[in-house]
């Protein structure tokens, strides 16, 4: 089973901020957003056709300032959100706004001429959130399960979250917590959690990682140290409603179960370098995806602390065959934890990687040079977490 | 003529020749037969006088016989008279008896009490059925009866020692009294002394340690208890031989039962003094104890006495050896504790502490001095003259297992481990260990690589000839081991400190205000003190490893030769993106650059050296400083600054490095991001921004 090469694309200018396009579940496609302080930046909307293992991308303009931060609505393919900083005289002011992409851009199989790059398309600005609240804002995050009214952004030491309404044209202050303590506490990044009703929200400042009820706007846990250093992402189990992975420049990966806060329940540590960015898979959590300065983009295998147990992946239909059943029992040894893949198409940090939201075994990582490379998970094991 | 007459004269003296002859031969025969007469006539004569002997000879027979017919009747006589004597004489001394047993009795002469009774038993036991005798041996019966119950009391009362005891047992037995009673009496009687021993050794136990020392403990407990049981083992056995095997298991039962608690006794004592540190008595107390335990041996092999002293004593070495593992670690620690003490004393100006390889030295030998010291106390028991130490645990497993895996091996170990264990728990935030300590503790680690592991073991194994075969830890595992603990110490001492610059100059760069920033006039002070703590951390580890390599083309540049080759630099296929000639297209330069390079493993394992150390900590940091700027926006003056800055750290920085291509390349890249983070790329001269870094 030979697997598939991985497929690389390069943009023009260095780029931070990668999202798959969450509302589409048919298509392959990533939201990528640059950085240039020079030249209008711009979202490059790539369409991977996976049968043809081609490449087919969009460009829009967005004109506001370099993009840091992207996220997708999870209901309304057309509406995304970006973090971005401005630059008027000399300083830097960072944003955040949530766009709508032109209508025919959203659905599947547009194919835009690719050499008319003069024709590029702007993205039409629906509200910007946070002019009335100053702050730099570091991070956007969208409700995960609700209808893409609700949307959280983290600026300096407040989180803020907003009701966007009239189809999102503009956006209301729904509630706002902030962050206390002696020093500058900036919040580096968060997460809405997709378990309990979607009413918790879990952030980074500094080495600590913080659990937050949106109904209250209140902490509801706090992980002092979780990281040597600067945590800088996370990312919740999309299965088991207590788990977060988080990363840091301590070169490490930690699991964490938000019961107890004193102790990873595992700690990773196969970076050689500060790690940007941590992804559970969408559908099978134990495959755990995380891209590091060092370059590398790492898919690590963490069964033991999955949703799926060992063995249960037989079906309890098949019982009366016996030896088959049992045949597949002996096949299926428990999986230990391990690195599945080490992935080293990159030269520059690697500092987003993403699950596409279409295909569980797809995956894109984009590096500060601005490529963008998409792999697949190992058929191998693909085939055997099916199986 | 001539010749007949000469021939007549011959033949007339031939004639008168056998003339003679023949006279001569006449005459002797005449002679013979004359003595023969004589001689018949002589056996005549003798031949009567043997007749007449003979004759007298049947007289004296005759009279003979007469007079022993006379004689016989007297005789006969006599005999009876003498049979009837002595019947009477033991008649007597039955008819006496009673009345000596009764004063034996009271005289307290058992024995000869005993002696008679024996002798009339018999006689008695014959004649009963006469009246007068039977009297009697009612008598004897009583009085031996009496006998026997002042014997027993005497026994129970056992206020005279043993051999008085196993007198008694013996009269008492040959009285008739039955074996096996007096088998339990004595057993019990035994007990009682015994027992005595063994609650005034428990009092001396005491609840506190004031007692007595451990070797007088055991001497009185070898001389009381197990003498007093000797005692009676050997009285048992000549006593009871009769009772066959049954007695010896009684014998062997009870033994064990005593011996179970002198042995329980023995444990608590030993216990108490396992805390000590006088080996030495300890041994020899060891020894007494099972010296004297080796002597009932063979009396109550059954009871199996010497296995278990031997099993004590075996058990006591085994926590001996883990009481001086403990002590081992507990040194360790201590070395440890100092160590930090003495980093972390203050400085006194001009008065400097002592230095690291000073430190590491006093570590070092005072360890060694420790192992040696506890080597030196656990071979007393293998020593000679100690009666264990042929015993086959003592001989193999004691020396292989116990000593050379258990203390020396462990200690190793554990010493790699507790080294580890900084690594480990230290991670977060810098933690507690001073980063000199995890140096100095690497250091320790490739030394006792290198040398001081097969040293000891070689020690261990000269000391302790091992003769047991089981397999040992070979020195080469350690060794491994060791240098694995020195590779993981030191690369985290690379991390702490790679740490520390990090955090300076994340700092640095997070906290200015890189865009509203005037025009460079000075290198920041950062970076002088990220240059003063990189030499600083030079020298440090220079104290404690070697240099190591460097690629060679470094060998013969100075910094003259830098300035020069930096400008020559712009020429190069390589040129530094901050020089105005260079093309802002930095994006394609630096991929470009990329493709020549080798990947850069920033957290990557150092080698035992100060280069590789330095190369470790500087990579770290120059790749904080790269990402901390690519998350800035940097003015025009902001660059320059950047410029100026990582100008100067590459001014000073790449004499500490293997490679000082590798400082160019992090330096040119970190100059480049901050370029692109610029929306006014506008860079300084390089010749300024040589005279400002040359300025200071």
């Amino acid at each position: 089973m030979e697997d598939d090469a991985p497929v690389i694309y390069g943009l023009e200018f260095q780029a931070r901020a990668l999202t798959p396009q969450t509302a589409e579940t048919d298509a392959i496609r990533f939201l990528v957003g640059t950085q240039s302080l020079k030249y209008d930046n711009q979202i490059h909307i790539i369409d991977f056709d996976d049968e043809n293992n081609i490449i087919n991308k969009n460009v829009l303009l967005h004109q506001a300032g370099e993009i840091w931060h992207i996220s997708a609505s999870p209901s309304d393919k057309g509406v995304l959100a970006t973090c971005y900083n401005k630059t008027p005289d000399s300083r830097v002011l960072a944003c955040a706004a949530v766009w709508r992409m032109p209508e025919e851009l959203e659905s599947v199989g547009h194919e835009s001429p690719d050499d008319s790059a003069s024709t590029t398309q702007t993205l039409e600005l629906l509200c910007q959130l946070g002019s009335a609240a100053p702050g730099n804002v570091a991070c956007v995050t969208w409700e995960p399960m609700g209808d893409g009214k609700k949307v959280i952004s983290l600026a300096d030491n407040h989180i803020l979250l907003w009701d966007l309404q009239e189809s999102s044209n503009q956006a209301v202050l729904a509630g706002s917590a902030s962050l206390e303590g002696k020093g500058q506490l900036r919040f580096t990044s968060g997460r809405w959690s997709p378990h309990h009703n979607c009413t918790q929200v879990a952030t980074a400042n500094d080495t600590t990682l913080r659990g937050w009820d949106t109904r209250s706007m209140s902490q509801i846990y706090c992980i002092e140290n979780a990281h040597g250093q600067l945590v800088r992402d996370l990312d919740f189990n999309p299965n088991k409603q207590y788990y977060l992975a988080s990363c840091g420049d301590d070169c490490k990966v930690k699991f964490w179960d938000t019961r107890n806060v004193t102790e990873p329940v595992r700690t990773l540590e196969e970076h050689s370098h500060w790690v940007w960015s941590v992804r559970y898979n969408h559908s099978h959590d134990q495959l755990v995806l995380t891209g590091s300065s060092d370059s590398r983009v790492i898919l690590s295998n963490m069964v033991s602390i999955s949703s799926e147990p060992f063995g249960h992946l037989v079906d309890d239909d098949d019982v009366s065959d016996q030896e088959e059943h049992h045949a597949e029992e002996k096949s299926k040894e428990p999986l230990q934890d391990n690195v599945i893949a080490t992935y080293e198409e990159h030269e520059d940090s690697v500092y987003a990687v993403d699950w596409s939201s279409a295909d569980p075994w797809l995956f894109a990582s984009l590096s500060y040079d601005g490529r963008l490379v998409i792999n697949r998970v190992p058929r191998a094991l693909k085939y055997h977490i099916l199986l | 003529m001539d010749s007949e007459t000469d021939m007549v004269r011959q033949i007339r003296a031939l004639d008168s020749d056998m003339q003679t002859l023949v006279y001569e031969n006449y005459n002797k025969f005449i002679s013979a037969t004359d003595t023969i007469r004589k001689m018949k006539n002589d056996f005549r004569k003798m031949e009567d006088e043997m007749d007449r002997l003979a004759t007298n000879m049947a007289v004296i027979t005759d009279f003979s016989a007469r007079i022993s017919a006379t004689l016989q009747d007297h005789h006969e006589r006599i005999t009876k008279l003498a049979g009837v004597h002595a019947l009477l004489r033991k008649l007597q001394f039955l008819f006496e008896l009673p009345s000596r047993l009764t004063k034996c009795v009271e005289l307290g002469a058992y024995g000869q009490a005993v002696r008679y009774q024996g002798r009339a038993r018999a006689v008695l036991q014959q004649y009963q059925h006469l009246p007068s005798f039977r009297a009697i041996q009612d008598d004897c019966q009583v009085i031996t009866a009496r006998l026997a119950q002042q014997l027993r009391q005497r026994f129970r009362e056992g206020g005279s020692g043993a051999p008085e005891q196993a007198e008694c047992v013996e009269l008492l037995l040959a009285l008739g009294e039955p074996a096996e009673e007096l088998c339990e009496e004595f057993l019990v009687h035994a007990r009682g002394r015994l027992e005595e021993e063994l609650s005034a050794l428990e009092k001396e136990l005491g609840p506190s340690p004031p007692a007595p020392d451990v070797l007088e403990f055991t001497d009185r407990g070898g001389s009381g208890f197990v003498g007093g049981l000797c005692q009676v083992a050997a009285a048992y056995q000549e006593l009871f031989e009769a009772q066959g095997p049954r007695g010896g298991e009684k014998l062997a039962a009870f033994a064990q039962e005593l011996g179970g608690c002198y042995f329980e006794l023995v444990e608590r004592r030993l216990a108490q003094e396992q805390g000590g540190g006088d080996n030495s008595l300890l041994v020899r107390a060891l020894d007494r104890f099972h010296r004297r335990l080796r002597a009932p041996g063979p009396l109550l092999a059954a009871a199996g006495l010497t296995e278990s002293a031997t099993e004590i004593v075996e058990r006591v070495a085994r926590e001996r050896l883990g009481y001086h593992l403990q002590g081992l670690q507990t040194a360790f620690l201590g070395c440890l504790t100092d160590v930090r003490q003495a980093l972390a004393a203050p400085r006194l100006a001009g008065k400097e502490g002592p230095s690291l390889a000073e430190l590491l030295a006093s570590v070092a030998s005072s360890i060694q001095s420790h192992i040696k010291a506890s080597l030196a106390a656990v071979h007393l028991f293998t020593a000679k003259e100690v009666s264990f130490s042929n015993k086959p645990y003592f001989r193999g497993e004691f020396c292989s297992q116990g000593v050379r895996e258990g203390l020396i091996v462990g200690f190793i170990r554990s010493m790699c481990q507790t080294a580890q264990s900084f690594c480990d728990s230290a991670g977060e935030k810098g933690g507690a260990t001073p980063p000199a300590l995890l140096l100095l503790l690497s250091r320790l680690c490739l030394d006792y690589e290198t040398a001081t592991i097969s040293y000891i073991l070689t020690l261990t194994d000269e000391q302790f000839l091992v003769q047991d075969q089981s397999p040992v830890t070979p020195v080469s595992t350690l060794c491994a081991e060791a240098r694995e603990t020195a590779r993981r110490l030191l690369t985290h001492y690379v991390k702490v400190q790679g740490l520390v610059i990090s955090q300076m100059l994340r700092k640095s760069v997070e906290t200015r205000d890189w865009l509203s920033t005037l025009e460079p006039r000075n290198v920041r002070a950062v970076m002088k003190r990220v240059v003063e703590d990189t030499t600083a951390i030079d020298v440090q580890v220079g104290l404690l490893y070697e240099e190591g390599v460097r690629k060679a083309q470094s060998s013969d540049s100075s910094k003259r030769t830098f300035s020069v080759y930096s400008s020559s630099r712009q020429q190069g296929r390589y040129a530094p993106s901050y020089t105005p000639s260079a093309p802002m297209d930095t994006n394609l330069l630096s991929n470009i650059q990329k493709l020549f390079s080798e990947r850069i493993d920033v957290f990557s394992p150092v080698e035992f050296n100060k280069v590789s150390v330095l190369t470790g900590i500087i990579k770290i940091s120059l790749k904080t400083l790269l990402e901390c700027v690519r998350l800035r926006t940097f003015g025009r003056f902001g660059l320059q600054q950047v410029q100026v800055d990582c100008h100067f750290l590459q001014l000073y920085l790449w004499r500490f490095v293997a490679d000082e291509e590798l400082v160019h390349l992090l330096l040119d890249e970190v100059v480049a991001s901050a370029a692109l983070r610029c929306p006014d790329p506008v860079p300084m001269e390089p010749s300024v921004v040589e005279v400002i870094c040359e300025r200071g």
